[in-house]
């Protein structure tokens, strides 16, 4: 295989760091949704922790994100 | 198709002689696209909140309740999650919050967005972590360390909780700088990947697919678009929420706020 190619592979490999991203951001407003409509008095106050678990969860996926660039344009 | 990382070239626009500073070495003082794209956010900022402050009414006009909103929003934050002292944090987390949302924004509108810049994002998060820091030591003193000392964990366990609580305090500044910028750089690549295949259909080289592949890649490049809004303010508002929560840890040092 030539090493561009794995090259190419590689940074596409790397990217699959964000499926758990993607399942732990799904999780996230998926509870938020399903405890907002048992107590929707509550909801809305819990709007920040919210973003900022998704923006937790949404951050490792990011790290892999930036692996794959950083493979790919090196 | 073109480059899509084509738009995150910093370009000189108007070339000035270098500058030798001792210690550091040569330093290019060229007026980039980036010193341009930020200079139009801290001006869109600063007029934007002149405009509204300027003649302020008991009765908010519609302009001056986007400001009272914006400044609410922020306001409310800091007290809610830093709470008794939240106030004399909230210029600090106002403006770094108004300043990022300036720049997200222009860069929707703009061929450069400036926070797609690690050098950029690199610097916001330096400065909330060095607050936070001496925020921490003025404050506390070198009770400071309590913080990677957890007295609710049992004391056999301390030690391992306290290490990692000290390379998650670390690791802050990191995450905090990749968030913003690969938010912001994975989006306006996926934005001008799909306006390439646009590009390509368009002119002919996909074939008689490419009747196909143009509206479904616009259509693609529309919801982008509205969703590269939703991220620009999200990126700022986190990046205000998480530096009101890494303030609140050092502020509220084993108050068990």
């Amino acid at each position: 295989m030539e090493a561009e190619a794995a090259k190419l592979i590689g940074a596409g490999i790397a990217m699959s760091g964000m499926i758990g991203a993607g399942i732990g951001v799904g999780n996230i407003f998926g509870n938020f949704v399903a405890g907002a409509l048992r107590n929707p008095s509550a909801a809305a106050s819990q709007v920040g922790n919210l973003f900022v678990g998704a923006a937790l969860a949404e951050a490792l996926g990011i790290l892999a994100f930036v692996m794959g660039i950083l493979i790919w344009i090196s | 198709m073109a480059d899509p990382l084509h738009q995150f070239q910093i370009q000189k626009i108007v070339d000035l002689p270098d500058v030798t500073l001792p210690g550091i070495g040569p330093v290019d003082l060229a007026i980039t696209n980036s010193h341009v794209a930020m200079t139009i956010a801290f001006v869109v900022v600063v007029a934007f909140l002149a405009i509204v402050t300027g003649g302020a009414k008991v009765v908010p006009g519609r302009l001056q309740s986007v400001g009272e909103t914006l400044f609410g929003m922020i306001d409310n934050m800091t007290d809610s999650i830093i709470g008794h002292d939240g106030r004399k944090y909230f210029p600090f987390v106002f403006t770094i919050f108004l300043f990022i949302l300036a720049m997200n924004v222009l860069g929707m509108f703009l061929s450069f967005t400036a926070t797609s810049q690690l050098a950029i994002t690199a610097t916001f998060a330096l400065l909330t972590f060095g607050l936070v820091l001496v925020v921490g030591f003025a404050r506390n003193g070198l009770g400071f360390f309590a913080l990677f000392w957890p007295t609710g964990a049992p004391l056999v366990m301390r030690p391992v909780v306290g290490l990692i609580e000290f390379f998650s305090f670390m690791l802050r500044p990191i995450t905090l700088m990749l968030r913003l910028f690969g938010n912001m750089m994975g989006g306006h690549i996926a934005l001008k990947v799909f306006a390439g295949f646009v590009a390509t259909a368009v002119i002919g080289t996909a074939g008689a697919a490419g009747f196909f592949i143009a509206p479904l890649s616009l259509g693609m490049t529309v919801g982008l678009t509205a969703l590269e809004f939703l991220v620009a303010f999200l990126q700022a508002f986190v990046f205000a929420v998480l530096t009101c929560i890494y303030l609140n840890d050092v502020v509220n040092l084993g108050h068990g706020h």
